[in-house]
């Protein structure tokens, strides 16, 4: 069985179509924690970036412009010579020594500048550039900017920004390195969301092997931290919980049937089976297949009682639940059964003082205390009392009605109590009288349906058993 | 009555339809749902007794639907292995008249039937009911027997109500249970028996003659013993 559930398990693995890292949430979850942690060290770096190494850029670019226009001005006013003089004038000034001019003529003679020659990779006109320049024999990086002047003069102006250039490597190097760094640490921290993942299912993992492998018995260990795993545990092991009291349940049941409904099975082949072989008259026969009918009645008797408690217990009729008084419910099936009662000598007495309400399955309420009165009705001596009680509870279990259903009979032993409620369960004072054995089942299944108890208490003499159920409050529907 | 059985079950078929014939009536069969809603929708019948699961694609509820969509107010039992009580809600939502869970015995089946049939008649709304010598008044709630007054419980009256409307037909004591006191469950105990033992000491045992006869295997009829 165990092999054969890791089998089922192994070829379920194989029918999988993603690839093996993607099928593991915890891989997911990290890549997700490493996807969101880079994502956001990259608009760092980013916004580093543009405030430093941009914003230098964006300096030059404007002084560049500054200088021209006032150049250009220069040039407008005072023609070639105004020009030539002002450049001279700035050089002059320009005590960081790192502007750059260079006025040259149509066939590209320098006029006036700091520059040596006009640059070959100059051609664009009107365009950005930046190019190693050499500069009274000192190599360089300038950042420059070609004007077309009225007259076939170009004109160069530019800024030196080798210190600028520096800068920016140095920059660049540290974002490299910080984004090596967060990649590592992205990529631990993913490991890390994994085993912490992996380790809060692993358990809840190894449990759902055993019990597919068929160990009923495994339950999901508690951290006891109360968290959201633990949640989830404590979720999974009621729900085992639950798996393994049906299936107890189904077992008991089936070993029950097998039992129980084999004896009048039996008895009604057997009846048929004499009468077809010594039956000596149509009389006989008739009478033997009659008898036979009713045992077969019998065996649907229990069938349909079996289906009944099975039904309630699935749930399903919880939808018929509806809020009803239980006052006359007693009265109505008190004053079916008094006649009963009084048939046999036996005095039934109601006690139920309206109101009682309830919310629950009317049908299945008058159905369990007719199987309590039958049961009361059974085993009653001559002479005695039957006594049918219902009342509200507001002492110890606020908000819940009791039904209590006392005989004067032989009771059941303390001993048996407890398993007078189970399916089939005859006492042996039940021995020698008919019954199925599943009518107080029953009323343990409709209690249970409606979140109630079944006690069954000694009456001194007799049984008393009282069916609890919650009362109707605002929040019960 | 023209009886219409809907079943697929040979056994079980044959066993009603039998049964149906030597009670008197005129019995047509269908095994299947096509078939049956074709019979049921193109010929006048008195009852049906539908199987819920059928062969053929449709099945015994949707048969029930399409007919009475057809405003076709046959009265229809169902019989059924589902017996679940939300089945049987199911059943009579559809439009069903009774429910009756297999295995059933052919008494209860034939009594059930015989009771749709006349209700299906449709008398009205009476205010008198009366079986030989014996007359209720459902105004002024009194019973007489031969002129003179019986005085009834409440609960008695109400079951010499049911047995006096099925007069002359077998009435089940399932069916008393859930027309007199509307139980849907069977109890151990013989309650029906005792209270229709006392409803007899009221209403026959001081006129010599019997009026409610116990039919057995079955149950109990109210007749006058001339018919």
């Amino acid at each position: 069985m165990r092999a054969a559930g890791r089998r089922w398990l192994r070829a379920r693995h194989a029918r999988a179509p993603r690839p093996y890292l993607l099928r593991s949430a915890g891989v997911r979850f990290a890549f997700l924690y490493a996807m969101v942690f880079g994502a956001s060290a990259l608009a760092l770096a980013l916004f580093l970036w543009w405030a430093t190494a941009g914003l230098l850029d964006r300096q030059v670019q404007a002084a560049i412009n500054a200088d021209a226009q006032g150049l250009a001005e220069r040039y407008h006013e005072g023609g070639l010579p105004a020009l030539v003089a002002t450049i001279q004038n700035r050089l002059a000034q320009n005590v960081d020594d790192n502007a750059i001019y260079l006025l040259v003529d149509a066939a590209l003679h320098p006029i006036v500048g700091n520059l040596t020659e006009w640059p070959a990779q100059v051609t664009q006109p009107n365009s950005w550039f930046e190019l190693p320049v050499t500069r009274a024999g000192i190599e360089s990086l300038a950042r420059m900017h070609r004007y077309d002047l009225l007259g076939g003069f170009h004109l160069l102006i530019g800024r030196d920004v080798k210190a600028r250039a520096k800068l920016r490597a140095l920059l660049t190097d540290g974002l490299l390195w910080a984004l090596g760094v967060m990649v590592g640490l992205g990529f631990a921290g993913a490991l890390l969301i994994r085993g912490v993942f992996r380790a809060a299912l692993a358990d809840v993992s190894a449990t759902a092997m055993a019990i597919s492998g068929g160990d009923l018995s495994h339950r999901v260990r508690r951290s006891g931290r109360g968290d959201e795993f633990d949640r989830l545990a404590e979720t999974i092991n009621d729900m085992l919980d639950r798996i393994a009291r049906l299936m107890d349940g189904v077992r008991q049941v089936s070993n029950a049937i097998a039992h129980d409904l084999r004896t009048p099975i039996t008895r009604a082949r057997a009846r048929l089976e004499d009468a077809a072989a010594h039956a000596e008259c149509a009389e006989d026969l008739r009478a033997a297949i009659e008898r036979a009918t009713v045992d077969l009645d019998g065996v649907v008797g229990v069938f349909q009682a079996l289906l009944r408690i099975a039904e309630i217990e699935a749930g399903a009729r919880r939808s018929a639940f509806a809020p009803l008084d239980l006052a006359p419910l007693l009265a109505d099936l008190a004053e079916l059964y008094v006649a009963v009662a009084e048939e046999q000598g036996v005095r039934l007495v109601l006690d139920a003082p309206a109101p009682l309400p309830l919310l629950g399955d009317r049908e299945l309420i008058q159905q369990a205390v007719a199987n309590l009165l039958d049961n009361a009705l059974k085993f009653s001596p001559p002479g005695g009392e039957i006594r049918l009680q219902g009342r509200r509870l507001n002492g110890s279990v606020p908000g819940s009605v009791e039904v209590v259903v006392a005989d004067a009979g032989p009771g059941i032993p303390a001993e048996d109590r407890e398993h007078a409620m189970e399916r089939f369960f005859r006492g042996e004072t039940a021995r020698d009288t008919p019954g199925s054995g599943l009518g107080l089942a029953l009323v343990q299944a409709v209690s249970q349906l409606h979140g109630g108890v079944l006690r069954l208490e000694d009456n001194a003499p007799g049984l008393r058993a009282v069916l609890m159920l919650p009362a109707k409050t605002e929040n019960a529907a | 009555m023209r009886i219409l059985v809907v079943e697929d079950d040979k056994d079980v078929a044959g066993f009603v339809t039998k049964g149906l014939r030597e009670a008197g009536h005129t019995v047509e069969h269908a095994g299947n749902g096509r078939d049956g809603l074709f019979l049921a929708a193109s010929e006048a019948f008195d009852a049906i007794v539908l199987d819920r699961m059928l062969p053929g694609g449709v099945d015994g509820l949707r048969l029930l639907e399409t007919l009475r969509a057809q405003d076709n107010k046959v009265p229809v039992l169902f019989l059924s292995a589902l017996g679940q009580v939300d089945d049987r809600v199911k059943g009579l939502k559809a439009g069903g008249d009774d429910y009756l869970t297999k295995p059933f015995a052919f008494s209860e089946l034939l009594a059930r039937v015989e009771a749709l049939i006349r209700r299906g008649k449709g008398e009205g709304p009476t205010t008198r009911l009366a079986v030989g010598d014996l007359e209720m008044d459902l105004l002024s709630r009194t019973v007489r027997r031969a002129g003179q007054k019986i005085d009834l419980q409440p609960r008695e009256f109400r079951l010499l109500e049911y047995m006096l409307r099925h007069g002359g037909q077998v009435v089940t004591r399932t069916m008393l249970l859930e027309g007199v006191w509307d139980y849907h469950f069977d109890p151990q105990t013989n309650v029906i028996d005792v209270h229709v033992s006392r409803l007899r000491q009221k209403i026959d045992k001081p006129f010599g003659t019997s009026l409610i006869h116990t039919v057995r295997n079955a149950g109990y009829m109210l007749r006058a013993e001339a018919e």
